[in-house]
């Protein structure tokens, strides 16, 4: 099974409206959005929800006020702050170690995993799996729920006889983009010509690395700022990663995603579209079937 | 009380904690943030950036503090003396996040899955477990332009626990200063942790469905909070009836509406200050303070507070 994640460190620079247009590009293929925290693929792919999966993880403590005796144990163990002076534990900074109710000697803590968000097993009009999650308001464990999706995504293209899964990444370097791209067969960084995206590429790069993961760029925008763009191409040569597109600065994306479409079916005929037929091409030869 | 500065009257809001968040990436959270602080910052009110993105601080890039004090930020971690443990597997069945794993002879530590929370050490029954110490990232702190003070985190590449660092850039903060804090994206853990505590949270949202999308999640979360809200449309295009409804229905005000303008993106890829250089700008975010005023005032207990 070949994986490929697109990713990008900081949010923003065109990542999903990139895996949109390769989702139309690529054929034979599983998509899962691991953005679990703002799912967005979604919004363009126009899916079909199939099943429905109820997400659970990590516990929280709550206190029966009937029991408690007030004794202050808890508040002593706790090492959140989750504890009120009245008892009253905050379900947010609650982290669900667990400490409270074992030591409450009243037995007055109950620990319990609650619902945490859903995930979506999906059909596409092109009759392709696809997969995503939404994370309940507030709730953690998202780079669990990013593996959830990822194993129904591999499940359903497996029995499918697929062998090619694209995956959106989430925003960051932290915990859910760990879980996003550990084991996959490459990372593909979207970047834009900036200051703050050299820095942000830079940390992506490093984490790529951290993994032992091959990482090829596509430079969104890249005509905002020609300079930028030359030192990123720059520092990715200097640091084996190809860049397998530029891709210009383009209003009609916006105007896509507005119409609930992949900016390579909106308007095919763009330089942005080619450029991003060419990257496709690329993906196809680099991981064919 | 109001502050007088080169363009007119301004409220003060220091001792204040203003959050900007998104829900999503890159709608332009930071620069919203940075031209804020800078415009109180000239004002005269004393301010204070705290970079919570500690996955992908930018406000550096903007801000350019010296930074003059850096140290590694440090959490806690199990350390096993394998003499004194007894393979009793109690550490290991009580801890929640599998980061202790008991094998005959040996206890396993995961420093990477611990959250710290210390029950192993006080349920091991034979004193084997002390506690020790891991580096995530760095806190840096200094002060930039504008003297605008200074603190950002940043995680060690890697590295899955933000929280822990995200926290104390929050404990650098210092009084009396107007506290400016710039959110990391999404909606989970590292965005509670930055929001918690905030007087007021201020939306950056584009007009687009991702937009909108993201930023009905980040309300959510804001009102799971309890913290009064407002919204920045950012790269405004004349309107976008879906988000207008949206806000309308859901009664959280317009705050300011910045427009799509490459001006704005080319001196945002040079790292600048809007505000330096667009100073026709500067009547936006002089909006943008005077409604988050009426936001605050609306809200009792912070006007009481503000006018103390």
């Amino acid at each position: 099974m070949k994986e490929i994640v697109v990713v990008s460190g900081k949010g923003g620079t065109g990542k999903t409206s990139v895996v949109a247009s390769l989702a139309c590009l690529i054929d034979r293929k599983a998509m899962v959005d691991c953005d679990v925290d703002a799912a967005n693929l979604a919004l363009v792919l126009n899916p079909r929800i199939i099943e429905e999966k109820e997400f659970a993880a990590g516990k929280k403590a709550r206190i029966i006020n009937e029991k408690c005796t007030d004794c202050g144990i808890c508040r002593d163990m706790c090492r959140f702050d989750a504890i009120s002076e009245d008892f009253i534990i905050d379900p947010v900074s609650c982290e669900g170690c667990g400490a409270c109710f074992f030591y409450c000697p009243a037995s007055a803590v109950e620990f319990e995993t609650p619902l945490a968000g859903h995930c979506y097993i999906c059909d596409t009009p092109a009759g392709e799996p696809f997969v995503y999650a939404e994370l309940l308001p507030g709730e953690e464990n998202s780079g669990k729920l990013v593996t959830m999706v990822r194993t129904e995504a591999r499940e359903r293209a497996e029995s499918m006889g697929l062998s090619r899964i694209l995956i959106d990444g989430p925003p960051g370097i932290g915990c859910p983009v760990i879980s996003s791209i550990t084991g996959t067969s490459l990372a593909l960084i979207v970047t834009e010509p900036t200051a703050s995206g050299i820095h942000d590429l830079e940390r992506i790069a490093q984490l790529a690395r951290h993994f032992s993961l091959p990482a090829a760029v596509i430079i969104n925008k890249s005509d905002i700022n020609p300079a930028c763009t030359e030192s990123i191409e720059q520092y990715c040569n200097a640091n084996n990663m190809p860049v397998l597109g530029r891709l210009p600065y383009e209003k009609a994306i916006s105007e896509a995603q507005r119409q609930g479409k992949a900016v390579v079916e909106y308007a095919p005929d763009l330089p942005v579209s080619k450029a991003l037929r060419e990257i496709s091409e690329q993906i196809i030869s680099i991981y064919k079937e | 009380m109001r502050v007088q500065n080169d363009q007119g009257i301004m409220i003060d809001l220091t001792g204040m904690n203003i959050t900007m968040a998104s829900g999503k990436g890159g709608t332009g959270k930071t620069t919203v943030a940075v031209n804020f602080a800078w415009l109180l910052a000239s004002a005269g009110q004393r301010v204070q950036y705290l970079d919570c993105d500690v996955e992908e601080p930018n406000g550096h890039i903007f801000l350019k503090p010296s930074i003059t004090e850096s140290a590694p930020s440090k959490v806690m971690v199990p350390v096993v003396d394998q003499e004194k443990c007894t393979s009793c597997g109690e550490c290991g069945l009580k801890c929640q996040f599998h980061a202790i794993v008991n094998l005959p002879g040996d206890t396993l530590i995961f420093p990477g899955l611990c959250h710290s929370c210390g029950l192993c050490s006080s349920v091991c029954p034979t004193g084997a477990i002390t506690e020790g110490d891991r580096e995530i990232g760095i806190i840096g702190k200094g002060s930039g332009t504008k003297r605008i003070d200074f603190i950002h985190g940043v995680l060690n590449v890697g590295e899955a626990m933000a929280v822990p660092l995200i926290k104390k850039v929050k404990n650098g903060r210092k009084d009396p200063y107007v506290h400016i804090i710039d959110a990391p994206p999404g909606t989970s853990c590292p965005v509670v942790a930055t929001l918690k505590g905030s007087d007021a949270v201020i939306m950056v949202t584009e007009p687009t469905p991702f937009g909108l999308h993201d930023l009905k999640i980040a309300i959510d979360v804001a009102r799971l909070l309890n913290i009064p809200t407002g919204v920045v449309i950012n790269r405004d295009q004349g309107g976008y009836q879906p988000l207008s409804d949206y806000l309308e229905a859901a009664g959280i005000p317009i705050l300011a509406v910045i427009p799509e303008d490459a001006d704005i993106a080319r001196h945002y890829s040079q790292g600048g200050i809007i505000l330096e250089s667009l100073p026709h700008y500067i009547d936006v975010y002089e909006t943008l303070a005077a409604n988050l005023e009426k936001l605050l005032d609306t809200h009792s207990v912070h006007a009481g507070r503000m006018r103390s």
